[in-house]
C-alpha cells in the first residue's frame, strides 16, 4: 500500500472552482512543487484558505499574482501588494479572520467539531454578524469550522503511508491544513518507506493524508534574498 | 516611518527595559524588532513568533541561514537553547491562555483609555490583522512603540480613537520618539519626556489628557 503518486496525478484533482487549503505562513512552507503545477496547468477561480496571501513571486502569492483565485480567507495579506490591488479592484473577495482564531477553524474543521468559542476581536469589526454565546458568565463568538474540497501541505519528511514530519518553522499552519481537506495532498522533501519513522516524532499521522508527491525543492529563500 | 535610525534605536532601548529575565516575550515587526538588540547580557527571555518557534534568536549570519528557519515576518532566524518549534495553533494557545507577559507592537492611534487601533485604516491600509487582535486582547503587558504624532503632524495619542479597534483598553505604556506615557484606570501618565523635547512640547503634540509626573513639574 502506497499513497506516493506524481505530482500531475495529484493536482488532476484540483479544477477550476475548487476550494483549496494550504498550509504555510508567509510562503515558507507552502508547497512549491504543486503550486507550480497548479500555475502550469491553468487551474483558475479557486478559493483559497490560507494564513496569508504569501510574497508576490513566492509560494502561494504566485496563485494570487497570476489572479487564479476567485476568493481568499486569510488572517494577513501585507506582505504580497497584489492581493490587496485585486481586492481594491473587485478582482478578488477577501475575508479576514484573526490567525489565532483562523487556525483553531481549520483544527475544528479537521477535527469534525461543530465550531469553536473564542473572544477574539469580541470588542470590534471581527464580531460583526457573528452569533455570540454565553458560557459560565463569559461572552463569546462562535466561529464556525473551516473545510477544503483539497488541503495542500508541505512536510519534511512522509513515509509511504503518508505520516508526516516537518522542519522547524515550516511546520506552521501545515498540521491543521493536513486535517481539514475532504483530500488531503502532501508535497514532501524526502519519503521514506513505512515503519523508518518513529512512531513518537510523527507529527501527523497518516491516516489524515490521502496522497503523498515528492517535492522538486523548495524556493522561499527569495523571500528574503 | 520617517523616524530617524537612532531616534528609532532609543525608542527601542527604552522598551527593552520594560523586559524582566525569565519573560515570554513577543515583538512585532518595525520598530519592535529592535527591542532584541538592546537587552542587557543578564536579562534571558523566550522569544515567541507566531508561526511557531518559542526562543528564537539573533539573525544567522549571512550564508547560515536556514530556509526552513524563520520569524513571521519571513526573515531568517537562529534559535537559543531551550527552543522549541510547535505549529501555528500551540503558538495562539500561547497568547490566548496569557503566558505572553509582553507583547511590543506599532500603533496607528492609542486612547485615553488603552484603546488600540493599528490593524485598519478603512479604505486606505487594509492588509488584514493577522495576530494583531490576540496579541493585544491577550498579552499580560501591551506595549506600543511609535512616533508621537503622524505624518502631516497630527496628534496619534487621542482622547477617542477614529479608526475601527484593535482592542479595547489594552495598552499599559507608550513609548515615542517624545515621551513614556503610562495607561492607568486614571487616564494617562506622562512620566518621562525624551530629550530635547519639553514637558509643554509633548502636551501640545498630545490630543488626549495627560497627568503629569510629578517630578516633571
Amino acid at each position: 500500500m502506497t499513497k506516493v503518486k506524481a505530482v500531475h496525478d495529484a493536482v488532476s484533482r484540483i479544477e477550476n472552482g475548487t476550494t483549496v487549503m494550504y498550509g504555510g505562513f508567509g510562503g515558507i512552507g507552502n508547497p512549491p512543487t504543486i503550486i507550480k503545477t497548479i500555475l502550469e496547468k491553468g487551474i483558475r477561480d479557486l478559493t483559497l484558505i490560507g494564513n496569508d496571501a504569501g510574497f508576490p513571486h513566492v509560494g502561494i502569492g504566485q496563485l494570487i499574482t497570476e489572479k487564479r483565485a476567485k476568493k481568499l480567507i486569510a488572517s494577513h495579506i501585507g506582505s504580497n501588494p497584489n492581493a490587496g490591488k485585486l481586492m481594491h479592484d473587485g478582482e478578488l473577495e477577501i475575508e479576514f479572520s484573526p490567525q489565532g482564531t483562523l487556525v483553531e477553524r481549520m483544527r475544528a474543521g479537521g477535527s469534525g467539531l461543530g465550531g469553536i468559542l473564542v473572544d477574539i476581536g469580541i470588542d470590534g469589526l471581527v464580531a460583526e454578524n457573528k452569533q455570540k454565546v454565553d458560557v459560565d458568565g463569559k461572552t463569546y463568538l462562535l466561529e464556525t469550522p473551516l473545510i477544503a474540497d483539497i488541503a495542500i501541505v508541505f512536510a519534511k519528511k512522509a513515509d509511504t503511508y503518508g505520516n508526516l514530519i516537518f522542519d522547524k518553522s515550516a511546520r506552521n499552519t501545515n498540521p491543521l491544513v493536513a486535517m481539514a481537506g475532504n483530500l488531503t495532498i502532501v508535497e514532501a522533501e524526502e519519503i521514506v518507506p513505512i515503519g523508518e519513522l518513529d512512531p513518537e516524532e510523527i507529527v501527523t499521522p497518516g491516516a489524515f493524508v490521502d496522497i503523498v508527491v515528492k517535492s522538486e525543492g523548495v524556493n522561499w529563500k527569495w523571500v528574503w534574498e | 516611518m520617517g523616524v530617524g535610525i537612532s531616534v528609532r534605536d532609543m525608542i527601542a532601548k527604552r522598551a527593552a527595559e520594560e523586559i524582566e529575565d525569565g519573560m515570554v516575550v513577543n515583538l512585532g515587526i518595525g520598530m519592535p524588532t529592535l527591542v532584541a538588540n538592546h537587552l542587557p547580557a543578564h536579562i534571558n527571555v523566550m522569544f515567541h513568533a507566531e508561526n511557531g518557534v518559542l526562543g528564537t534568536g539573533p539573525t544567522p549570519v549571512k550564508g547560515e541561514e536556514d530556509e526552513n528557519l524563520c520569524n513571521a515576518g519571513g526573515l531568517p532566524i537562529t534559535v537559543v537553547p531551550g527552543a522549541s518549534y510547535f505549529d501555528s495553533t500551540y503558538a495562539f494557545s500561547i497568547i490566548r491562555r496569557g503566558l505572553l507577559d509582553v507583547t511590543i507592537l506599532g500603533a496607528f492611534e492609542v486612547s485615553e483609555k488603552g484603546d488600540l487601533a493599528n490593524w485598519i485604516v478603512p479604505k486606505k491600509i487594509v492588509s488584514g490583522m493577522g495576530g494583531a487582535i490576540e496579541l493585544a486582547q491577550k498579552a499580560k503587558k501591551v506595549i506600543v512603540l511609535m512616533n508621537h504624532v503622524d505624518k502631516k503632524g497630527n496628534p496619534k495619542i487621542v482622547s477617542e480613537c477614529t479608526l475601527p479597534l484593535t482592542a479595547k483598553r489594552c495598552v499599559d505604556v507608550i513609548i515615542t520618539d517624545m515621551a513614556v506615557i503610562e495607561v492607568s484606570q486614571e487616564g494617562l501618565h506622562l512620566i518621562e519626556v525624551m530629550e530635547p523635547f519639553t514637558v509643554e512640547q509633548v502636551v501640545k503634540s498630545t490630543e488626549a489628557k495627560l497627568i503629569i509626573a510629578e517630578h516633571l513639574t
